[in-house]
């Protein structure tokens, strides 16, 4: 957040972990400044878990340095790190109430008892739990249980606090209310919350900057916006929201050449011959008539036949199919747009600074 | 349909009445045995009026007295022991791979299948083999006691003890003892506040079905006996060779009364808060 030579609160640098043969993690560089909001976002088994069991001592890497504020912690138990996690599923412990759990961590370290009731009691007030404190964790719901596990690891006063896919266990209408809880409690606390998960909306709604991982690599590291609009690769361009990915070549400096022989001029230069994909939002796409393309858009447009028409209630999603390949177009559904039904032929045009062209890579590479 | 219908409330009708003959062929034998432990008459099997002498025999009879004695102690020795083995045995196997992972997994199974014949006399091979070792490389000398005995039990006790408290240990995520450890709690502390506290009614089950076994065996501590450790079973077996008395049967319902309130504080033990263990 702050550009001023301050210590990163997380520190990686070529990290790796192996499992036996299987690197889970391969050779990560990564910076997560103090106070931010930090997603780790990819699929299952891209190594993101892995990265934040590394951060919070449940694993110790195999290769690389791992500092936190500046300290070296690579293989400090735990116990020893100023960093506290919330689970996926919360691993509440269940012979414990309420006060209990969230008290665990201060009895650990030797606070008094008068104190670990003060702070405990404060911590589920910050949760809005302060009516359960005697409940056993399996007589609260799902998200009551999320609170706790928030609350146990807040009254630590973490330097940093992990959260392993915190919201994958609650149902659409509280996740998008825990989101914006576990934002406005990240700003009002001001330490920086390092969040795994696989869902993409989610990490685009609720972080400052997103780490894209696949295949245990580090792919992407950026702001929702620096992802969405320039993404590095076929795969974070794939994984972040929806898009086109048209195969094209490049034939030099700033024009590719798709598959039925369209120039096109590309926004970002890529060494020439080299196979890469132009990326092209379906939003960013305009559907019309074979023979009205306003003359601006003629070298970025293509001809083709409506083949699928979905209606969403706010838009209107096309199936456009350009010879070669079918193609997304969205559009917002107003009472006087024109819809065109399947078998119409109809001309696609974009805007030339909203493709964006990347590397044909990314995938297990 | 009528004679389907027929047939059901038949098959109910032979099922129902064959509950009750095996239930009949359970518990028979051990009505009889209570009911002739009352009897006012020498002979086992006949019915002499209700008395409590055999209870009073069994009271005053200072060798039933030491044999119950002995066996208490080696029941509760063997038992305190094989629970902390037991209990290790069991975090080691269900926390941690290691080399030979699944080969003692198995191993751990061996004494609860093989025969107590055979493993009585592997007992005896083993003593004996010890003591001669014991003997020629450091002249020490040992003779088979309630020292043996201990032994023995402690041996096929440890797998009963660690398949009761693994079942326990499967049932909890491991990611319990990680946010214990997350939140600044030792290893140690981790297993003192977070694993033990789940995993004590799968130990307490399992120490009291240890001493429900030490106190009922008689064929391995047979074997693994010596003079003046002769404990309760094996005395009764011993007066089974004599002559029976109606003392047997007092003794044997005294037994019996013992076993049964283990099994079923084992059985409550490994019930309670059942579920909670997540």
């Amino acid at each position: 957040m702050s550009t001023t030579e301050t210590t990163a609160a997380v520190e990686l640098s070529t990290v790796t972990k192996r499992f036996d043969d299987v690197v889970a993690v391969d050779s990560i560089d990564l910076e997560i400044a103090d106070g931010e909001f930090f997603a780790m976002l990819g699929p299952s088994g891209c190594g993101k878990t892995t990265t934040l069991r590394m951060i919070a001592g449940l694993e110790f890497p195999t290769e690389g340095s791992l500092k936190i504020f500046g300290e070296e912690v690579g293989t400090l138990p735990p116990n020893k790190r100023p960093v506290n996690t919330v689970f996926q599923n919360y691993a509440l412990f269940p012979h414990m109430n309420v006060i209990q759990n969230v008290g665990f961590g201060l009895k650990m370290q030797g606070v008094s008892k008068s104190e670990i009731a003060t702070r405990a009691n404060e911590a589920i007030e910050l949760v809005q739990l302060g009516a359960l404190t005697k409940r056993k964790p399996n007589q609260l719901s799902g998200g009551q249980q999320q609170r706790v596990a928030l609350a146990r690891a807040l009254v630590n006063k973490p330097k940093v606090l992990l959260l392993d896919e915190p919201l994958g266990a609650l149902d659409l209408k509280l996740r998008q209310e825990m989101q914006g809880e576990l934002k406005s409690l990240q700003r009002e606390l001001g330490v920086s919350f390092v969040f795994v998960t696989h869902d993409q909306e989610e990490a685009l709604t609720m972080s400052d900057r997103i780490a894209v991982m696949h295949a245990g690599k580090l792919l992407q590291v950026g702001s929702a916006e620096e992802l969405y609009d320039r993404p590095v690769n076929r795969f974070v361009a794939d994984f972040i929201g929806q898009t086109n990915l048209v195969d094209a070549t490049v034939s030099d400096d700033s024009t590719i050449v798709l598959a039925n022989g369209t120039k096109i001029n590309a926004p970002n230069p890529h060494p020439a011959g080299t196979k890469v994909a132009m990326s092209l939002r379906p939003e960013s796409i305009t559907i019309g008539e074979p023979d009205e393309i306003p003359d601006e858009f003629v070298p970025t447009s293509l001809r083709g036949q409506v083949t699928n028409v979905t209606y969403l209630g706010h838009s209107h999603v096309y199936t456009v199919s350009v010879d070669w390949m079918p193609l997304e177009v969205r559009t917002n559904a107003t009472p006087t747009s024109v819809v065109y039904e399947p078998g119409s032929q109809v001309a696609i045009w974009w805007d030339r600074r909203s493709d964006w062209v990347v590397p044909d890579e990314g995938y297990g590479t | 349909m009528s004679s389907n219908k027929q047939l059901k409330g038949a098959a109910k009708n032979v099922l129902g009445f064959n509950a009750i003959l095996v239930y009949i062929f359970f518990y028979a034998p051990i009505a009889l045995l209570v009911l002739f432990s009352f009897s006012d008459d020498d002979l086992v099997g006949r019915w002499g009026g209700f008395t409590l002498r055999w209870y009073e025999a069994f009271a005053d009879n200072e060798q039933v007295q030491s044999a119950l004695t002995i066996s208490i102690r080696v029941a509760v020795v063997s038992t305190l022991v094989s629970v902390v083995l037991g209990t290790m045995a069991a975090l080691a196997l269900e926390r941690y791979r290691f080399r030979g992972n699944t080969f003692f997994d198995a191993l751990l199974y061996l004494p609860v299948i093989v025969p107590d014949v055979t493993m009585a006399v592997m007992m005896l091979l083993f003593f004996a083999a010890g003591r001669d070792l014991l003997d020629a490389l450091f002249g020490i000398s040992f003779a088979k006691g309630v020292a043996t005995v201990t032994l023995s039990h402690i041996a096929f006790s440890i797998s009963f003890v660690s398949i009761v408290v693994r079942a326990r240990i499967s049932g909890m995520s491991q990611r319990l003892e990680e946010a214990a450890q997350d939140l600044y709690a030792t290893r140690f502390q981790s297993f003192r506040y977070v694993t033990l506290p789940l995993i004590l009614p799968g130990v307490v089950g399992g120490a009291l079905l240890s001493l429900t076994l030490s106190l009922d065996d008689v064929v391995i501590t047979q074997f693994a006996a010596g003079p003046g450790s002769t404990t309760l079973p094996v005395f009764v077996f011993g007066l089974i060779r004599r002559g029976v008395t109606p003392l047997i049967n007092a003794v044997s319902v005294v037994m019996l009364a013992i076993s049964v309130v283990l099994v079923v504080l084992s059985l409550v033990a490994q019930r309670a808060r059942d579920g909670s263990a997540l």
